[in-house]
C-alpha cells in the first residue's frame, strides 16, 4: 500500500516541488492551497502524513494542526511543518498545536523524504 | 514534470505574488490597519522568498526576507506605516518585481537600487533582526540526482557515550510522534542501544493502547554534539520527560546502561547546552508571537480552481468557432434560397442554430477575456516613477479594473497606456506649488478607469491637471509645419493635432515623455486594435484622453453595406445615425464637395465608392444613405454608400497576415455566401478623400499610406 | 483539384508547370497548396493592376494575383480553363491566377540552369533558373521574390 502524504502550501511551486520529490520517490501525493482545504482535503483523502505551511491564506498551518489534532476528527498522523520561518516562538508555537516536526525551506528532498519514510514507516 | 518546468511555474506565480503585492500595497495605502491586507502583503512576499529559496536565487531571497522582515513589524504594530514607509514599501514591490524578473532572465539585476532599498529597509530594523538576518542553506534541488561531492576535511571524531532518559506522554502518540521512529534518528548519530522498562505496564485488562506506559533507556555513543540531540527531541520535548547526560569520554562503555548518574563534572556542559533549549519551551509560546489575526475568512481569498490551456489552442478554437458562424450564415442562406414551401419549423430550428453558435462563440470568447487589473497596477509604478523624476506628486485611481478585455488588447495596450499615464503626470500635471496656488491638493490624481459601453470597451486616462495649453501647441504645430498658420482651427482640432506625427520631437525630449515616442505612435497602436483614441480638455481642470476598443478582436457587429457593385461591412459602433437624405438638405460647396444640413449644421459629405477609387460612386445621382459618422479629422461626417442590406455579427478576418493594409479598410469578413466582403475604417476612409471640405489638415497626416 | 502530398528527394525536385501570359513556369510542388477553378474574387480598392482582390480559402482571406501582370506580360483574358494556384511560403498564402496547369515536372537539380540574361529586373529577380524541356523553357517562379513584391506593393 502506497503511503499517503497530503502537502498543504499557498505557493504553486513549492507544491510542484513537493509533488516531483514525493512523487519520485514513490509516496501517494496529494495536496491543497490553503488551510481551509487542507482541512477539507484531510478527511477525504486520509493521509498517512501531513505536510503543512505556515503562512497561508484562510486559515494558517497552525489553524491547520490545530484544527487537526482538536478538531472533531481528532487525528495522531505524523504532522510536518515546512516552512521558510526558522523562529523558536513560532516553533513552538507549531509544536503545542500538535505538530510533529519541522523542516525548513528550502528543503533538500533526499532528507524530506528519508524524514517521511521514518514517520511512516515507508519501505526504503 | 521537469525542473525547467517547475522553475517556470515558479515565475508564473511571481508574477501572480506580485500583483497581489501591488493591490495589497495600493489598499494599504488606504488603510495600512487593515491586517488582512498586510498579512496578504506579507505573505506575497513570502512566497516569493519561499519558491526563490529552492532555486537558489540567494539575492532574490535576502532582499524578500528583508522586505518580508519589515513588513512582519507592521503585522506586528512594531512598525507604523507613515508616507515615507508606504513609499518605501512600493519601491521595494518595485525592485522585488525587478529581482524577479532579473532571476528569470538570468540577468543582473540593478545593484545600485537594491542596496539604497535594502539600506533603507534595514534602517526600520532593529539590530537583534538583523542579528537574525536570515541565512538560508541554499539547498537546492537536483533532479538529475548527480552525487555531491563532499570533500570536507573529516575532524577527528571523539566519541562520547550519552545516557537518554526518555518517558513519553500519551500526547506525543497523539501529535503523530512514534518513539521508534525517534531511536531510528538516534541510531543515525552512532551505536545506540535501547531498553525498554516495562515495569509501569498494567494489567493486561486496564491496558488502554493510547496511554503512554513505557519508560526507555537509551545509551548512545555518537560523535555528535548534545545539542544535535536534543534537536531529535525538539518537537517531543513538552511531550515526555527527558534526561540527556553525558558519561565519562573515557569510560570503555559497558554495556547495559542501568541508573545513570552522570558524574558532576561530566554534567556540567550538559545543562549549558541544553540551556537554551529549555529556555524555549518553558517561553509562553504565545508571547512574542504576533497576535492571532483573525483570517478572512468571510472573504474566500482562495483561487478558484483554473485550467491552464495554451493560448494557441483557445486560438483555433475560436477560429474554427468563426468558421461555424459563417457556416451557419451560409447555410440559413442557401435555405432561403431555396424557397421551400411551408419551412416554419426548420427556420425555427435555424435559429435555434444560430444562438447556439454564437453561445458558443461568447463562450469561447470569454476564455481570452481578462481583468485590465494587471495592466493598470503596472501603472502605479509608472506614476511613482514619473513623480519621481519630475519632482510632481502624483497618485493613481484606478475605477473598473475587473473589467475583462481580450488577452491581446491588453498586452498590446501596456505600451501606449504607459506612455499616455507618463505624460499625464509630466505634462498634464502642475508643480505642487502651482496646484496649492490653484487652490488643488499638491497632490495629482491619474485616473485610470475602464468600462463596457455599448458593446465597446472605454479606458479613461483622466488628469486633474492645468489642461492643454491650445495656444501653444498651435503655436508649435505652425512652427514645425504642421498646420498653415492661416488656418482657423476648431479646439478639437487643436486637441487632435498631438495625433499628429512629428508634433513631439527630440527637441523637447525630457526625460520621460520624450523617449521619441509620440501620441501618433499610441494612437497607431490603438487603431491597430480596431480601436480610436480621443481628448477632452477643460482648462484649469485637467485633460482626459479616452480610448475605446471593440470588446473583442474577432467579431464584429456591423452593417452590410453595398458600395458601388461591392458588398462591404461598416462597423455599427462607429455609426451615429443613418440619413435617408431630402434634396433640399444637399447642398454643393465648389466643384464637388457636398453637405448636407443636419439639425441646422451642416456636415461633409464623403462618397465611400469614390473614395475608394471603385466606378460608379452614388454622388452624382445623389442617391445611396448616408451614414453619419464622427471622425477625428473631421468630426461628424456623412458617408454616401449604395444601400444597407442587413445588420449582423461578422467574424473579422485580418488582411494583413496574407497581404498588407488597405487604406480605408480594416479588415475583412466572410458572408453568408462564401464571399469576402472588405470591412470600412470610417477614420481613414474620410482622409482618403484630400478634396474633403473643412479638412484644414487633410494635407498633412497619413501621406504615406496614400502611394499604397 | 489537384491535392499536393510527396516531399521531392534531396537531388530530384518536383515542380508544377503553367502557363502564364503566354510563357511557360512552374513552381516547386512543395510550395503549392492546391490547384482551383477560377471564381469571382472580392476587389480592394487602391491596389495595383496585378492584384485581383481576395478569396476565401476555408475561412481564410488569401489575396489573389494576376501572375502575368505580375511579370508585366499583360492582364490575364478570362477564360474558363483559368485556375488559380493556391501557394504558401514564409507563413503567408497567396493565390496566383494563371491560364492553365500542364503537368508535373520530375527533374534533377541538375537540370536547373541559371536564368539568362533578360531585361527586366523584376522579372528577373522572380524568376530562380530556367529548365528546358523539349522546345519548351520552363521558368521556375521564385515565390518569395514575388510575396517580397507584392507586399512592398501593398503597403
Amino acid at each position: 500500500m502506497t503511503t499517503k502524504v497530503l502537502a498543504i502550501d499557498d505557493s504553486r511551486t513549492i507544491r510542484n516541488l513537493l509533488r516531483v520529490s514525493l512523487e519520485g520517490a514513490g509516496f501517494e501525493y496529494h495536496s491543497a492551497c490553503d488551510g481551509v482545504e487542507g482541512v477539507e482535503q484531510f478527511a477525504d483523502v486520509e493521509p498517512d502524513v501531513v505536510i503543512t505551511d505556515i503562512n497561508m491564506p484562510n486559515m494558517d498551518g497552525f489553524g491547520v494542526i490545530e484544527t487537526l489534532r482538536n478538531g472533531p476528527n481528532r487525528t495522531t498522523v505524523p504532522i510536518i511543518v515546512l516552512t521558510t520561518e526558522s523562529g523558536a516562538d513560532l516553533k513552538a508555537r507549531a509544536r503545542t498545536a500538535g505538530a510533529t516536526g519541522w523542516i525548513v525551506k528550502p528543503f533538500d528532498d533526499s532528507s524530506l523524504v528519508s524524514v517521511l519514510r521514518r514517520l511512516t514507516g515507508h519501505v526504503v | 514534470m521537469s525542473t525547467n518546468s517547475i522553475r517556470d511555474t515558479f515565475f508564473e506565480e511571481c508574477e501572480e505574488l506580485l500583483e497581489a503585492l501591488v493591490e495589497g500595497l495600493s489598499a494599504m495605502e488606504e488603510n495600512a490597519e487593515d491586517m488582512d491586507v498586510v498579512n496578504a502583503v506579507f505573505r506575497a512576499v513570502h512566497s516569493i522568498k519561499g519558491g526563490a529559496g529552492a532555486f537558489a536565487l540567494d539575492r532574490l531571497v535576502s532582499f524578500a526576507h528583508t522586505f518580508e522582515t519589515v513588513m512582519d513589524k507592521v503585522r506586528s504594530h512594531e512598525l507604523k506605516v507613515d508616507e515615507e514607509l508606504m513609499l518605501l514599501f512600493h519601491r521595494s514591490g518595485d525592485q522585488l518585481a525587478d529581482l524577479v524578473e532579473a532571476a528569470r532572465d538570468d540577468r543582473e539585476p540593478n545593484a545600485e537600487s537594491e542596496a539604497t532599498i535594502l539600506k533603507e529597509l534595514e534602517a526600520h530594523l532593529g539590530d537583534a533582526d538583523r542579528e537574525e538576518a536570515f541565512s538560508f542553506d541554499a539547498v537546492t534541488l537536483d533532479f538529475d540526482a548527480a552525487p555531491m561531492p563532499i570533500d570536507l576535511p573529516e575532524p577527528e571524531p571523539t566519541l562520547r557515550r550519552f545516557d537518554i532518559r526518555f518517558h513519553p506522554t500519551p500526547m506525543l502518540y497523539a501529535n503523530g510522534h512514534e518513539p521508534l521512529l525517534l531511536f531510528d534518528a538516534l541510531a543515525e548519530l552512532g551505536t545506540l542501544t535501547v531498553q525498554a522498562d516495562l515495569s509501569h505496564l498494567p494489567e493486561f485488562d486496564a491496558f488502554d493502547p493510547n496511554d503512554a506506559v513505557i519508560d526507555w533507556q537509551l545509551s548512545l555513543e555518537t560523535s555528535e554534539d548534545e545539542t544535535v540531540l536534543h534537536e531529535i527531541f525538539e518537537f517531543v520535548d513538552a511531550l515526555c520527560d527527558l534526561e540527556i547526560s553525558v558519561r565519562d569520554e573515557d569510560a570503555p562503555a559497558p554495556m547495559p546502561p542501568e541508573e545513570s548518574p552522570a558524574p558532576p563534572e561530566a554534567a556540567e556542559p550538559v545543562t549549558e547546552t541544553a540551556a537554551p533549549v529549555v529556555a524555549k519551551t518553558t517561553e509562553p509560546p504565545e508571547a512574542k508571537t504576533p497576535p492571532k489575526q483573525s483570517a478572512p475568512r468571510d472573504e474566500p481569498r482562495g483561487p478558484r480552481p483554473t485550467l491552464r490551456v495554451d493560448l494557441e489552442r483557445v486560438d483555433r478554437l475560436i477560429n474554427t468557432v468563426g468558421e461555424l458562424i459563417i457556416n451557419q450564415a451560409m447555410i440559413s442562406q442557401r435555405i432561403e434560397e431555396l424557397e421551400l414551401p411551408a419551412v416554419a419549423h426548420l427556420t425555427n430550428e435555424l435559429e435555434a442554430y444560430k444562438l447556439l453558435a454564437r453561445d458558443i462563440q461568447e463562450g469561447v470568447m470569454a476564455i481570452r477575456a481578462q481583468p485590465v487589473k494587471p495592466l493598470f497596477q503596472r501603472m502605479s509604478r509608472i506614476v511613482r516613477e514619473a513623480s519621481e523624476a519630475t519632482g510632481k506628486k502624483a497618485k493613481l485611481v484606478t475605477v473598473g479594473d475587473s473589467t475583462e478585455v481580450d488577452k491581446t488588447v491588453i498586452e498590446r495596450l501596456a505600451d501606449p497606456l504607459t506612455h499616455m499615464v507618463r505624460n499625464a503626470v509630466d505634462h498634464g500635471l502642475e508643480p505642487p506649488a502651482k496646484r496649492e496656488d490653484a487652490g488643488k491638493d499638491p497632490v495629482g490624481a491619474i485616473r485610470l478607469s475602464a468600462s463596457h459601453r455599448s458593446g465597446s470597451v472605454f479606458i479613461e486616462i483622466a488628469d486633474d491637471g492645468a489642461g492643454l495649453n491650445r495656444a501653444r501647441i498651435l503655436e508649435k504645430a505652425i512652427e514645425k509645419g504642421l498646420v498653415s498658420p492661416e488656418a482657423e482651427l476648431s479646439e478639437q482640432e487643436i486637441d487632435n493635432l498631438l495625433f499628429l506625427p512629428g508634433f513631439s520631437t527630440a527637441a523637447e525630449v525630457s526625460n520621460l515623455s520624450g523617449r521619441g515616442v509620440g501620441m501618433d505612435v499610441v494612437k497607431n497602436a490603438v487603431a491597430a486594435l480596431g480601436g480610436r483614441v480621443s481628448i477632452a480638455s477643460v482648462p484649469g481642470s485637467g485633460t482626459t484622453f479616452t480610448i475605446v476598443l471593440p470588446l473583442t478582436l474577432a467579431v464584429m457587429d456591423g452593417f452590410v453595406i453595398s458600395i458601388s457593385d461591392q458588398t462591404m461591412v461598416i462597423p455599427i459602433a462607429s455609426i451615429i445615425e443613418t440619413i435617408r437624405p431630402n434634396r433640399k438638405d444637399l447642398h454643393c460647396i465648389g466643384t464637388d464637395g457636398q453637405v448636407i444640413s443636419v439639425r441646422g449644421s451642416y456636415v461633409p459629405i464623403v462618397d465611400v465608392a469614390r473614395n475608394l477609387g471603385l466606378s460608379g460612386g452614388e454622388t452624382t445621382t445623389g442617391s445611396g444613405v448616408l451614414l453619419l459618422v464622427s471622425t477625428e479629422s473631421q468630426g461628424l461626417t456623412a458617408l454616401r454608400v449604395g444601400a444597407i442590406h442587413d445588420q449582423r455579427q461578422v467574424v473579422i478576418k485580418s488582411l494583413e497576415s496574407n497581404y498588407g493594409a488597405i487604406p480605408g479598410v480594416s479588415a475583412a469578413t466572410i458572408l453568408g455566401d462564401g464571399k469576402i466582403a472588405l470591412i470600412l475604417d470610417p477614420d481613414e476612409l474620410v482622409k482618403l478623400n484630400p478634396a474633403a471640405p473643412f479638412l484644414p489638415l487633410a494635407s498633412t497626416p497619413r501621406l504615406e499610406l496614400r502611394h499604397a | 483539384m489537384l491535392d499536393v502530398i510527396e516531399a521531392p528527394t534531396e537531388t530530384q525536385f518536383e515542380f508544377i508547370t503553367f502557363s502564364a501570359g503566354n510563357q511557360s513556369f512552374c513552381l516547386e510542388i512543395t510550395q503549392i497548396r492546391e490547384i482551383r477553378r477560377w471564381t469571382p474574387v472580392t476587389k480592394l480598392p487602391h491596389t495595383p493592376d496585378d492584384v485581383l482582390g481576395v478569396m476565401n480559402l476555408r475561412g481564410a482571406v488569401i489575396p489573389i494575383f494576376d501572375l502575368a501582370a505580375r511579370f508585366g506580360l499583360g492582364t490575364t483574358p478570362d477564360n474558363e480553363r483559368n485556375v488559380v494556384i493556391v501557394a504558401a511560403a514564409g507563413g503567408t498564402t497567396i493565390g496566383l491566377l494563371v491560364e492553365s496547369v500542364s503537368e508535373i515536372l520530375s527533374v534533377d537539380k541538375s537540370a536547373i540552369q541559371e536564368t539568362p540574361d533578360i531585361k527586366s529586373e523584376a522579372a528577373r529577380q522572380a524568376i530562380l533558373g530556367v529548365i528546358s524541356v523539349g522546345e519548351n523553357m520552363v521558368r521556375v517562379v521564385n515565390l518569395d521574390a514575388v510575396l517580397d513584391n507584392d507586399m512592398g506593393t501593398a503597403g
